[in-house]
């Protein structure tokens, strides 16, 4: 009963994953994809204890879901700080450049 | 293929094992697998949300609650199905499934936020209301 329950678990993440992967396909700014692709990899997690339920490993698959939350956190934060310092430096550098016309 | 389906029969063979072995805690394991079903309608919303709102920050609203809610409830499911006997290991599972559940509740929002701060600096606005009645004629126009 409990790998039947895992097995239709894990069909319907997949199935469910779908629409996500399509608005990574065409989102309009690129926030968006960074958002599904945060929402894919959470789902990650999930989908690493159920793997781990299916080989009667879970003690074992549960810290690889704890680490892959972690990489996942991590690596959202770098992304938003890297879009906003890149954007921020580029009007930086066009008010300069304003500035020493006016000059 | 013929290693999936073999696997796939492994799989099918390990579950009837499983159900015939099954000695008792039916309790825990019908919780489980309602806040697992729950979960799943979580995400469902989450999913039609992330597809069909019309905006950046509607569609950071639906993915970031549906997302942390069904990760949260799935893992917590999950936690209580494994749950076979009352002995240290399987405690020790539950405690370390529960420190995954914390900690998604505490980084999911978190994540969301910084990716809205750095949106909104990123003068990304949001839709008003002439903006959002505008798209909606054009489809209805396109429509008919």
């Amino acid at each position: 009963m409990t790998h039947w329950f895992a097995i239709i678990m894990g069909a319907a993440l997949f199935t469910l994953m779908i629409p996500v992967i399509y608005r990574i396909w065409v989102g309009p700014t690129s926030f968006d994809r960074i958002l599904g692709v945060n929402v894919i990899g959470t789902k990650t997690a999930v989908l690493l204890v159920i793997i781990g339920t299916l080989f009667d490993r879970v003690e074992m698959f549960v810290d690889f879901a704890i680490s892959y939350a972690l990489l996942n956190f991590v690596g959202a934060i770098v992304i938003s700080r890297y879009l906003n310092r890149t954007i921020s430096l580029k009007e930086m550098e066009a008010e300069e450049k304003k500035g020493a016309k006016k000059r | 293929m013929i290693s999936l389906s073999g696997s796939f029969a492994c799989l099918a063979s390990a579950a009837t094992e499983a159900g015939s072995s099954e000695s008792g805690f039916l309790v825990l394991q019908i919780i489980g697998i309602l806040m697992g079903a729950l979960g799943l309608v979580f995400f469902l919303g989450a999913a039609v949300g992330l597809v069909r709102f019309p905006d950046f920050y509607t569609r950071m609203h639906a993915a970031g609650k549906g997302d942390t809610l069904s990760t949260m409830l799935m893992l917590a499911g999950f936690g209580l199905v494994t749950m076979e006997d009352f002995s240290l290991g399987s405690w020790l599972l539950l405690i370390k499934i529960m420190a995954v559940v914390l900690f998604i509740y505490l980084t999911s929002p978190t994540s969301s936020h910084a990716l809205m701060r750095a949106a909104f600096e990123d003068d990304e606005m949001p839709m008003t209301e002439d903006e959002l009645k505008k798209a909606k004629g054009g489809k209805r126009r396109k429509k008919s």
